[in-house]
């Protein structure tokens, strides 16, 4: 069983009771925000929001159109952040969601820099007692593993956002927008993106007004890295190998030198 | 030099371990340079302090959208590249044969020394858990960058902290120990040269899991090989520049002839660095990015022309590279433009494409990075004056 959530951005009214639900459930303090001339709000994830929703106006022709995404940890499947966590304080479990362990943590916050979805965040006011922690969401672990649903899928009333496995939900995905055509993109987010996520997302609108990067192609994004970090102990000992010869080289060629009768090199 | 004073040498071994007359206040030169240097290092400490005491809201800019700021994209990053000038130094003159560079050697060791220093300081006030910072020992993660570049630098530090210990066996006449490190010498210098070669790329490779986020124009698979590329060109300025301004500070005589001669290779590797930087645009097609007047442009050519095209062009001149505050000057462009690189890689040409909050570092984050600077400054001083930091040089170089 890989725990999964679909989004579905044509049935969401943008009521937010998601983003509330989600900070009872964990009991994350209300913040202080500016209005930044939007109705998004907070502009950003942060350390006592660990799921907003993104709110966009977009022009079609004359008209308007209202639409909300959800901003919120996708649980890759190859997590950015888990491979650059020098110590693995971000995993992936074999059930899908993508866990903290702050026991490991010492707060380099490379996993920020490293996540595509700008999700992880870090508790700046915190001094070194209290401890500074990474936060983001947990795809509320504690009740899957009571067998009860993520506090946000519970809450949503619009049907916007289901929980489920990650195959059926896909299926169910592929089946509605190919049954409504003519309302929806023809295209799953997050089956494929970045090596595939564990939140999904179908769209009546381009995937990019959701606030999703649309950019980030099917590989892992941190595929790279892997590779380069993979060749990593095969260059050092070829390269000490090499250095060593050099080196012999080197030291036979002063030696043939000196003996030819050259000046003494040591001072 | 006009302080060349009585241009002895700055090591005997009859020198009692603390003279007064040797203490700063007695010197010849002010001793308000190493006041405000002294000054400035306990800013530093304070505002470490407060940091430990109250988070990062209070002396940082750091926000979510900006998780790594100055402290790491400059001191942590340049502090590494400029430490590069141990391992170039002591590869060039213990495995190419470059003996006559012997009197640099030891010196370079410990700018490389101070250059991590820099780092590992940077790191304690900007890493959540500080106490923490051997973790890597512990907890693998053999896929992340970041953790390689832990590893390296903790060896690698060790590496360099012995093959610093002669100078140090020397001073205190412990001459068994000096052999014991000397027979080790080679093994060292070809480890450290690996380690180095290793991380200073990785430290390139931790941005290739940002490719949307870092601007193009700096963006680009091969940044590993870029950072060691700049990393070994900035060893041979670094030399310059710091054996320019001991010798003024300690009033002792300057090996010109041989920094002139160093100074020959930097058209040469800028050259080939600024080949490679630009060949990689030409063959992502990007080069038109150069021309579109925008202000990530204006800072590549700021930050190519400072650093790499001027220096290149000048050293290209004999009577540059002869000409101690000519070569001193083009030397410290090379270093401020890895600088200004280090900083776009890791702040300027990062963008976050939504809600983004901008980054401007805090006064007291340029304040921590100042204090740390003028702190390992003042380190270097005390060690120049009271190490045999310049081993006496075979065949006199010339003034
Ligand atoms: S969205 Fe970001 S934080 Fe969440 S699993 Fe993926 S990489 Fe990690
Ligand atoms: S901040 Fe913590 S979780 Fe994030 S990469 Fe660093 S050690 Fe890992
Ligand atoms: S799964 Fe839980 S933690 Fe994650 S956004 Fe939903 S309610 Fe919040």
């Amino acid at each position: 069983m890989t725990h999964s959530m679909l989004f579905d951005a044509h049935l969401c009214t943008g009521c937010r009771g998601c983003q509330v639900a989600c900070k009872q459930w964990n009991d994350l303090e209300a913040n202080t925000t500016k209005n930044t001339g939007s109705y998004q709000n907070p502009p950003r994830l942060s350390a006592n929001t660990w799921l907003t929703m993104r709110f966009k106006e977009i022009e079609e022709g004359d008209k308007v159109k209202f639409v909300f995404g959800r901003y919120s940890c996708m649980h890759c499947e190859e997590p950015a952040c888990a491979t650059a966590c020098p110590l693995q304080a971000l995993h992936k479990t074999k059930d899908g969601p993508v866990l903290y362990r702050a026991d490991r943590c010492f707060g380099c916050r490379y996993c920020m820099l490293a996540c595509p979805f700008e999700v992880p965040t870090f508790e700046w006011s915190q001094n070194e007692v209290q401890g500074p922690w990474i936060r983001k969401c947990t795809f509320c672990y504690d009740r899957l593993q009571n067998g009860r649903e993520p506090a946000c899928a519970q809450t949503c009333v619009s049907g916007a956002l289901k929980y489920g496995e990650r195959e059926e939900l896909l299926a169910y995905a592929k089946e509605r927008i190919a049954k409504y055509p003519d309302i929806y993109q023809q295209h799953v987010y997050g089956e494929e993106e970045a090596g595939g996520t564990s939140v999904l997302y179908i769209s009546h609108v381009p995937f990019e007004h959701l606030g999703l990067p649309t950019k980030l192609g099917n590989k892992a994004v941190s595929a790279r890295a892997q590779d380069a970090m993979f060749a990593t102990p095969i260059a050092a000992v070829g390269l000490a190998a090499g250095l060593t010869g050099f080196y012999w080289v080197v030291k036979r060629r002063r030696e043939m030198a000196q003996k030819s009768g050259s000046k003494d090199q040591r001072g | 030099m006009a302080r060349a004073a009585d241009g002895k040498p700055i090591s005997t071994v009859e020198r009692p371990w603390l003279d007064f007359n040797e203490l700063p206040f007695r010197t010849t030169r002010p001793p308000i340079a190493l006041v405000v240097l002294l000054l400035l290092t306990l800013l530093a400490a304070g505002i470490f302090i407060v940091r430990l005491a109250t988070g990062w809201g209070l002396v940082t800019n750091l926000n979510d959208n900006y998780g790594w700021g100055l402290w790491k994209g400059f001191n942590t990053l340049v502090g590494i590249a400029l430490g590069a000038s141990g391992f170039t130094t002591a590869f060039a003159v213990y495995v190419l044969g470059g003996e006559k560079y012997r009197p640099f050697a030891r010196m370079a060791v410990l700018v490389g020394i101070l250059g991590y220093m820099s780092s590992v300081f940077s790191l304690l006030i900007d890493l959540g858990h500080p106490e923490r910072i051997v973790f890597p020992i512990i907890y693998w993660n053999a896929e992340s960058p970041l953790f390689e570049v832990a590893w390296c630098v903790m060896l690698y530090m060790t590496v360099m902290i012995f093959e610093f210990t002669p100078a140090v066996f020397e001073r205190f006449g412990l001459k068994r120990a000096e052999t014991v490190v000397h027979q080790m010498v080679i093994p060292l210098v070809i480890g450290g040269t690996v380690l180095s070669t290793l991380h200073q790329s990785s430290l390139g490779s931790l941005f290739l899991n940002v490719p949307d986020q870092l601007d193009k124009l700096w963006y680009t698979p091969l940044l590993p090989l870029f950072f060691f590329m700049s990393a070994v060109y900035v060893g041979p300025a670094m030399v310059i520049v710091v054996a320019t301004m001991a010798s003024k500070a300690l009033s002792r005589k300057l090996e010109s002839d041989l920094l002139a001669t160093l100074a020959k290779a930097l058209p040469v590797l800028l050259g080939i660095y600024l080949f490679a930087r630009v060949a990689e645009l030409a063959g992502a097609r990007e080069l038109g990015l150069l021309f579109e007047g925008t202000r990530s442009s204006a800072i590549y050519w700021l930050e190519m022309s400072i650093g790499v095209i001027i220096p290149m062009v000048l050293l290209a001149f004999k009577a540059v590279r002869d000409n101690t505050s000519l070569r001193f000057v083009a030397s410290l462009m090379v270093v401020l433009g890895l600088m200004l690189n280090r900083v776009d890689v890791s702040i300027v040409s990062w963008a976050r494409p939504h809600d983004a909050a901008s980054y401007i570092p805090h006064p007291l984050e340029f304040g921590f990075t100042i204090g740390l600077w003028a702190g390992l400054a003042l380190v270097f001083y005390v060690a120049a004056k009271y190490l045999p930091l310049f081993p006496p040089a075979h065949g006199a170089a010339s003034e």
